[in-house]
């Protein structure tokens, strides 16, 4: 029992981490893709992630 | 039982506070700060934000967020609350708010600390949580276009010119500080030069090899990064090789120059976007280091909580107490940027409204207890330390002599000595005349770090501090550049069509290198200036920053107003009509003071008159028409920032009037509700 709390704790604390780098993003972009635009293809990883970068760096995403 | 225990928390905050005030002895305990901080910020966000959340925005769980009703899987993502936070506080977080509170702490460390603690949670904190919200309930618009939306045209430009202008001023700025960290330090500018490279490979990393693994991409770069500090030293040790990397300040800004060119011409991915994520990494780890550092250590604060330069000759920068603290310390207790950063990005990623009180008012707390840090790290300092690094040479004197006894003189002793050996432990020629408070606040840093964490590493805790805020400073840079090139080349779009083409490569150059050349003008005549320029640009930020709080305040408060809150228009009224004080205040000191370091105009004159003379050494007089021009340049562009402020006031004001006389004015933009089940949490 306490070892699976321990576990749990880990995959939540992993996840989080994920979120808050957003190494996850393609997961989530793909798991929109496919209950949103099912039928068509999806971007690849890196025809995502250059086209996230584009967006994030068009705007104003630092502060001083 | 609650009661009780915020009844506690309100009795320590008042005691903390208390003693921090009236403690007149030699030292006193950081820790004192620490508590009167966390009890401030405790009952600022239990009951001020939860009071204004509930009572003047009347946050509605039930109604959907564009998050939720726009959710494209990319920018609009529903998003939980603790992540969002992480997010925005990396975005709003930057060397604002360790910069502001090291140079202020010339005052001492009272008024700054107060300023910090009261400004976030009756300013910052609101200004950030309205501004959230606001946009969350209008998709995610720009401050730009609330401004447009809700007042008029009139508060669309001036936030638009208000925006180009700080960005301007800014990157100049941080510049400045960069180069002054690096100006003769061969290790120091061995490892900022070495992030560069290190930025480039994590680019091509996390493109052709593992694509968007963001999280070991990163790991695998501040790997490097630590080698490169290492590394630094190793340069510095070598006898021929740390003759490569010592340069005089004029090549640096230079080099700075060049190099924001070219990376905010170059791809995002190659440069620019792993660069962010390193500095992002570095930025939360070395935060929560601090903090852990501050608490083991309980350093002792050696600063007086007063000094005598309340009275406006302080030696870091002219000014009195009122306003220029305020000016100041702009990010840390209020910061109008971040009303860019939380409209646009972040409300696209508010799973519930109810999110806003944490992501808004709770990101702006932790960013203000890092001004509080800061404020700790500058002042644990002998105060003489302290002013010897930060005092440019025009005012202390050119030799280090000569800097001592001015120094010694004002009551804060200090030795050459003491001075060469803390230099020697920082593995630095001198620390002298080290302006622009990154230097110093690396001095406060390495102690804190090294006596927490083990001495004898104090060398390389100080260049990871400088190589930490550079890395900082080097995304802002090429960040802002980036930003004021789309803003020009929309604004230039209306003159000829195809110069609006953000992706047409001509335009792209253009407009690049004429926000290059626009902060790389006030970084050169920074880095000529013998009062080390920081004196002039960082009044002149303070300025612009709060003329976008200004703006942000003014935008919230005419909303409150059409919807018929008027009651509690004091809630970001008040903090504007703070800022509109201060800021006027301080641009009319600019302006007529006859004191050359703080007045524009005198120091213009009195500049003039020693060239006429033919008082000036032969090299001060060459620059000396250019620095006469650049004090007479500052003065319009302060009045001008004033003015658009006071536009956009009395433009509010025109529509609160029309809204109290029940005169129709633009209708509410807000997204039409959509309702979704309240959630128990």
């Amino acid at each position: 029992m306490k070892e699976r709390s321990f576990k749990a704790l880990g995959a939540t604390l992993w996840r989080a981490l994920r979120a808050l780098t957003q190494e996850d993003a393609y997961e989530r972009y793909l798991r929109h893709h496919f209950s949103a635009h099912a039928g068509t293809a999806p971007l690849t990883r890196r025809e995502f992630y250059l086209r996230e970068q584009e967006r994030k760096w068009s705007g104003i995403s630092r502060c001083c | 039982m609650r009661k009780l225990l915020w009844g506690c928390v309100a009795l320590l905050a008042a005691f903390a506070v208390g003693g921090i005030a009236l403690h007149r002895g030699e030292t006193i305990n950081a820790m004192w700060i620490v508590v009167a901080a966390v009890c401030i910020y405790a009952l600022g966000y239990r009951f001020y934000s939860a009071w204004i959340a509930a009572r003047v925005l009347t946050i509605d769980a039930t109604r959907a967020t564009p998050a939720v009703r726009l959710n494209n899987g990319r920018d609009f993502v529903p998003t939980h609350r603790w992540i969002v936070f992480g997010h925005h506080f990396a975005a709003i977080a930057g060397p604002g708010p360790l910069i502001g509170p090291t140079l202020a702490a010339q005052f001492g460390y009272l008024p700054g600390t107060l300023w910090i603690l009261v400004g976030a949670v009756l300013g910052g904190c609101v200004q950030d949580m309205t501004v959230l919200f606001l946009s969350t309930r209008r998709d995610g618009r720009s401050l730009g276009q609330m401004a447009r939306d809700e007042l008029g045209p009139i508060g669309g430009y001036a936030a638009i010119v208000g925006t180009l202008v700080i960005m301007i001023i800014l990157i100049a700025v941080l510049g400045l500080v960069v180069v002054n960290a690096m100006k003769h330090s061969p290790w120091a500018t061995a490892t900022v030069f070495a992030t560069i490279p290190i930025a480039i490979l994590i680019g091509l990393y996390l493109r052709n090899i593992r694509p968007g693994r963001v999280l070991e991409g990163s790991l695998i770069g501040l790997a490097l990064l630590l080698l490169a500090v290492i590394g630094g030293g190793a340069i510095n040790d070598h006898e021929t090789l740390r003759v490569w990397f010592d340069w005089s300040g004029e090549p640096l800004a230079w080099f700075v120059i060049g190099y924001g060119f070219v990376a905010a011409v170059l791809p995002v991915w190659l440069l620019l976007a792993p660069r962010d994520y390193l500095s992002t990494f570095l930025k939360l780890g070395t935060v929560f280091l601090l903090a852990i550092a501050v608490v083991i250590m309980r350093p002792d604060i050696k600063m007086p909580a007063v000094t005598q330069f309340i009275d406006g000759t302080g030696p870091i920068f002219g000014g009195s107490l009122f306003p220029f603290v305020f000016i100041t310390i702009a990010c840390g207790a209020i910061s109008g940027f971040h009303a860019l950063v939380a409209s646009g990005t972040t409300p696209k990623l508010i799973e519930n409204e109810r999110d806003v009180r944490l992501v808004g008012y709770g990101s702006m707390m932790l960013e203000s207890s890092v001004a509080i840090m800061a404020m700790i790290a500058a002042t644990l300092l002998d105060p003489g330390v302290y002013f010897a690094i930060n005092s440019a040479p025009g005012v202390v004197g050119a030799t280090a002599e000569a800097a001592v006894k001015t120094i010694s003189s004002w009551g804060f002793p200090v030795t050459v000595e003491q001075m060469d050996q803390l230099a020697r432990d920082m593995g630095e020629t001198t620390l002298f005349a080290r302006t622009g408070g990154a230097p110093s606040l690396a001095v406060g840093m390495a102690s804190i770090f090294s006596s927490a964490f083990g001495s004898g590493m104090l060398a390389v805790w100080y260049h990871f501090a400088i190589m930490f805020e550079a890395v900082f400073i080097l995304t802002t840079l090429d960040a802002g550049t980036r930003v004021g090139r789309f803003m020009l080349q929309d604004a230039l779009g209306h003159v000829w069509k195809p110069l609006g083409q953000t992706s047409w490569y001509p335009s792209v150059l253009i407009s690049s290198a004429l926000i290059v050349a626009g902060w790389g003008y006030f970084l050169y005549i920074g880095v000529v200036d013998p009062n080390g320029g920081i004196n002039i640009l960082w009044p002149l930020f303070g300025i612009a920053n709060q003329l976008l709080a200004g703006i942000a305040l003014c935008i919230a408060t005419g909303i409150l107003v059409k919807q018929g809150k008027l009651r509690f228009a004091w809630v970001t009224g008040l903090p504007l009509v703070w800022i509109a004080i201060v800021t006027t205040t301080a641009t009319w000191e600019k302006l007529v003071s006859d004191d050359p370091r703080v007045g524009f105009l005198a120091a213009a004159k009195q500049l003039a008159a020693q060239l006429a003379a033919g008082t000036l050494p032969e090299a001060q007089a060459a620059v000396a028409p250019q620095l006469i021009f650049n004090q007479r340049l500052d003065a319009v562009l302060a009045v001008v920032l004033t003015a658009i402020l006071w536009i956009v006031i009395a433009d509010t004001a025109r529509v609160s009037w029309r809204v109290i006389r029940g005169l129709p004015v633009l209708p509410s933009s807000e997204a039409p509700a959509v309702r979704i089940a309240a959630q128990a949490r």
